[in-house]
């Protein structure tokens, strides 16, 4: 299985969020990802899972330009985005970042006070509404103003790994992007902590389109409406390389119930990844 | 296409961001401009004068009616001289202190004490150390009865290499892994032959290439020079020119740029042509050790 | 039981020589750390014992009058430790915007990586050409080329008491400009290293939100890697006070007093570079005075420059 085909219409066109057409990414000479064909659905979430190499965050990156900051990152092919290639050349990726956010595996929060995380964002965004009601509002909606409330001058930093993580969320929300991408968020966080950011991602289902990248299959199954299942393979360059692809694509009850692929489903009984 | 996501060239955003690229870069080009107007000259004025007779010949004393003035013969070999005795002097000590404080340190006042003295002696002025050793060897006669001596000099450069060689002594040691440590003392290895059979030879490059840039830098001095090794129009004479003056091109560059006549300006210039070369080498051979360290991690 | 065994630890018990040896190492080593130690403590005692007499008679009045005169043996040091101050802070200030600026452009993607790293080599290189050939080439070269622009300065701001004198040649201008040169790479190299350590999270995190280039630099980048520049400045700025040979060269060496910055000025490592070789008497112990303000000077600004790096680095 080389490349995947493209997947079946599962989504009608007007509600397609993010759609990959014919992409593929390498690092320097490397080959990440090859021959994506993904549509992402509007107002849904969609879990990304897959052992670890196959390029699902590498996929994620490449919504909101993020791989530009590494050198050496190339990408073929078209990433559609209502209706424009991100990657043509006249694109500002300034202005995709501000409507495509996104959420880190690490816990990121500035160096500066919780209120500021929060306001900085927004201020470069030109926000020009109340700030002490927008820190407030998107504190609580990334469930996290309860823990903050009585100590928005304390640093971002003074804070738990799950809050930090939940201020980030907030971070995002507050630019009101269209999309929120989110890359492993659980993934360094203790299990009461991990729970609560799932409610979160609950909360925010209704508003926003999610791309989440999971390596936890309860997660992906608790969270997702629909989950792309991706493989790596490896490439004949005498050095063992590995190159991802999409294996399967659907509702997450259809590839956890009954998935089309063997190979999906040897993954999610736990045969291998 | 969306309109919203295009790049717009004439907002407030992208006005500054292009304000401020264009700020930094012509930054940066003055900062390279010296160098390449340096090198230029140096390469210019200095090529001029190279000829054979320059490395073979003594400089002359200084007068009006030269038409040459001479060569720099022995100011090439007093550089060598002098910046060999420095490091003679400040590689055993300065790797054995970098020794010390990467292996056998253990964090007490001691050590604290010595990693705060290293620091503090890179920032004490050249000068100060000329002024020093003036002080303790030259004034005093202290080494057979003589004064200004390419000893001397060699001392009071070897103060200057010192902290360089024991920080980057320090910090290639403690590159190499503890557990390559753990190992050869598993095999009941003694600490001795752990750091000579296989901690120092893994951090070798990095210290050499500290070795040399110290080794560079100090080449170049002057400062430290000019009161200890003095200078002189003749060449080192066997054994005893440890204990006489002695010329190098740096203090030549700095007597004869001052000097009102032309020749002796011309040689000055010479001489930066051959010290630059010099330093240049080292440093591009420094600089590419360490890549092959950094591409070996 | 098996008796094949052909060879023979012979060294199972350690020698007594192999005992020796671990131990002599040992202490060798600790001999040559503490040659540090004695170095440092013993060039102090050197230059505050050599200036203790001058310390005696001229008291702190030695620090603000500026009559330097070995034949009726009065001595103020205030010209040369003006010169030493004021070529070292303009010098810091030009150099400082200059210095961040380079760094920027190495370590951000505003060129290609190619120029980049060309940017960073020339500037390594530009560390390594001696003070001397420096004081050469602006005596000849960088002087002449600058003295018609200092002449309209003159000209039109003359008014000014720090362009108050017409511009001869050498004087305390040329010198900073000397020092610019020299202390830049100090500055940019600090503070490249220290933009390279900014963790990749927290760039990801301001470009994430949809940050342009300069405001992650500005708001985020240069806030967190400010420890180790400003750790910087401070060592190129002790750099900048004890540098001697550039400066003796274009300053002008003048004992007289005067504000202006193209009069000849002085500084302490130029006055200890003209007159330390040949000085005697009361002179020696005023110079060891002068060397030891310069100490003074160096230390602090390097302790401070320690102590900030320490400090500030905890936050992040």
């Amino acid at each position: 299985m080389n490349t995947s085909a493209p997947i079946e219409n599962l989504i009608s066109k007007e509600k397609i969020a993010i759609a990959f057409e014919n992409v593929s990414i390498s690092y320097g000479g490397n080959e990440a990802i090859k021959n994506l064909y993904l549509n992402f659905p509007k107002g849904k979430v969609t879990a990304l899972i897959g052992p670890s190499g196959c390029g699902k965050s590498t996929v994620l990156r490449a919504i909101n330009r993020m791989n530009d900051l590494i050198p050496d990152c190339k990408i073929k092919g078209r990433i559609f985005y209502e209706g424009s290639d991100l990657y043509d050349p006249n694109i500002d990726p300034v202005e995709v970042r501000r409507r495509i956010g996104m959420v880190f595996q690490q816990p990121n929060p500035f160096p500066k006070s919780i209120y500021e995380n929060i306001a900085f964002g927004a201020r470069i965004n030109g926000y020009s509404g109340n700030m002490d009601k927008l820190v407030e509002k998107s504190l609580k909606k990334a469930a996290v103003w309860d823990e903050c409330k009585d100590k928005l001058n304390k640093s971002g930093c003074s804070l738990s790994g799950g809050q930090q993580q939940r201020l980030c969320i907030a971070r995002t929300i507050a630019i009101r992007p269209d999309i929120i991408l989110m890359d492993e968020p659980c993934s360094a966080l203790d299990p009461i902590s991990t729970l609560k950011i799932e409610e979160t991602i609950h909360e925010l289902k209704n508003n926003y389109t999610i791309i989440i990248v999971t390596h936890n299959m309860q997660q992906a199954y608790r969270i997702s409406d629909y989950t792309a299942f991706f493989n790596a393979e490896n490439v004949d360059d005498g050095e063992g390389g590995k190159v991802g692809y999409l294996a399967e694509f659907n509702e997450t009850e259809t590839i956890f119930g009954s998935p089309k692929q063997k190979i999906t489903k040897d993954y999610i009984s736990g045969k291998f990844g | 296409m969306n309109q919203d996501l295009i790049y717009k060239k004439s907002i407030k955003r992208n006005i500054i961001e292009f304000l401020l690229n264009t700020i930094a870069i012509t930054f940066t080009f003055i900062v390279v401009l010296p160098l390449v107007l340096v090198l230029f000259y140096v390469l210019i004025k200095g090529g001029e004068q190279l000829n054979f007779a320059l490395f073979t010949q003594l400089p002359e004393p200084p007068g009006d009616d030269l038409l040459s003035a001479g060569g720099i013969g022995n100011a090439i070999l007093g550089t060598i001289i002098v910046t060999t005795i420095a490091s003679i002097i400040a590689i055993p000590i300065g790797v054995g202190g970098g020794i010390y404080l990467a292996e056998y340190a253990k964090g007490g006042s001691f050590s604290k004490f010595i990693r705060f003295g290293t620091n503090i002696l890179s920032g004490i002025p050249s000068i100060i150390a000329g002024v020093f050793i003036y002080g303790t060897i030259v004034s005093t006669k202290i080494i057979f009865g003589s004064s200004f001596s390419s000893l001397a000099g060699g001392m009071a450069l070897s103060i200057l290499m010192l902290p360089t060689i024991i920080k980057t002594t320090d910090e290639g040691l403690k590159l190499v892994s503890d557990n390559l440590r753990k190992g050869a003392l598993c095999v009941g290895a003694s600490k001795f032959t752990t750091i000579t059979s296989i901690t120092l030879p893994t951090a070798f490059r990095p210290i050499v290439t500290g070795i040399l840039l110290a080794v560079a830098r100090a080449a170049g001095e002057t400062a430290p020079l000019i009161f200890t090794a003095l200078f002189s129009f003749y060449w080192p004479q066997g054994s005893e020119s440890f204990l006489e003056p002695i010329a190098s091109l740096s203090v030549l560059i700095y007597n004869f740029a001052l000097e009102p006549y032309k020749a002796q300006n011309e040689l000055a210039w010479a001489a930066s042509f051959i010290l630059i070369i010099l330093l240049l080498f080292l440093n591009l051979l420094a600089r590419y050790l360490n890549k092959l360290t950094i591409q070996n991690k | 039981m098996s008796n094949d065994q052909s060879g023979q630890y012979e060294l199972r018990r350690r020698t007594d020589s192999e005992r020796f040896l671990d131990r002599a190492f040992r202490d060798l080593s600790i001999t040559m750390a503490s040659v540090v130690a004695v170095l440092l403590i013993g060039i102090f005692l050197f230059v505050f014992s050599g200036a203790f007499e001058s310390i005696g008679r001229y008291g702190l009045k030695y620090l603000v009058t500026s009559e330097w005169n070995p034949v009726s043996d009065q001595y103020g040091a205030f010209n040369a430790i003006y010169g030493t101050i004021i070529t070292s802070l303009t010098s810091i200030c030009v150099a400082v915007p200059l210095g961040i600026g380079t760094a920027i452009v190495i370590t951000e993607d505003i060129l290609p990586k190619k120029i980049r790293e060309t940017i960073g080599l020339m500037v390594e290189l530009l560390a390594a050409i001696p003070s001397v050939v420096l004081g050469l080439w602006a005596i000849f070269v960088m002087e002449p080329f600058l003295r018609p622009i200092f002449i309209a300065v003159n000209h039109y701001f003359g008014w000014f008491p720090f362009f108050s004198t017409k511009p001869i040649g050498p004087g305390i201008m040329p010198a900073t400009l000397i020092l610019v040169i020299m202390i830049l790479p100090i500055i940019t190299s600090i503070s490249r290293d220290s933009l390279n350590q900014v963790p990749l999270p927290l760039r990801e995190a301001a470009y994430g939100i949809g940050a342009t280039r300069w405001s992650a630099i500005l708001h985020i980048i240069l806030p967190a890697a400010i420890s180790g520049i400003a750790g910087g400045i401070l060592l190129a700025l002790g750099r900048a006070m004890g540098e001697t040979m550039a400066v003796t060269m274009i300053i002008g060496n003048s004992l007289n007093f005067n504000w202006s910055l193209f009069a000849p000025g002085n500084t302490i490592s130029a006055m200890l570079a003209n007159q330390f070789g040949e000085a005697d008497g009361s002179q020696v112990s005023s110079l060891m005075y002068a060397a030891f303000v310069l100490m003074i000077l160096t230390l602090s600004v390097n302790i401070a420059a320690q102590y900030i790096v320490k400090r500030l680095s905890l936050k992040y």
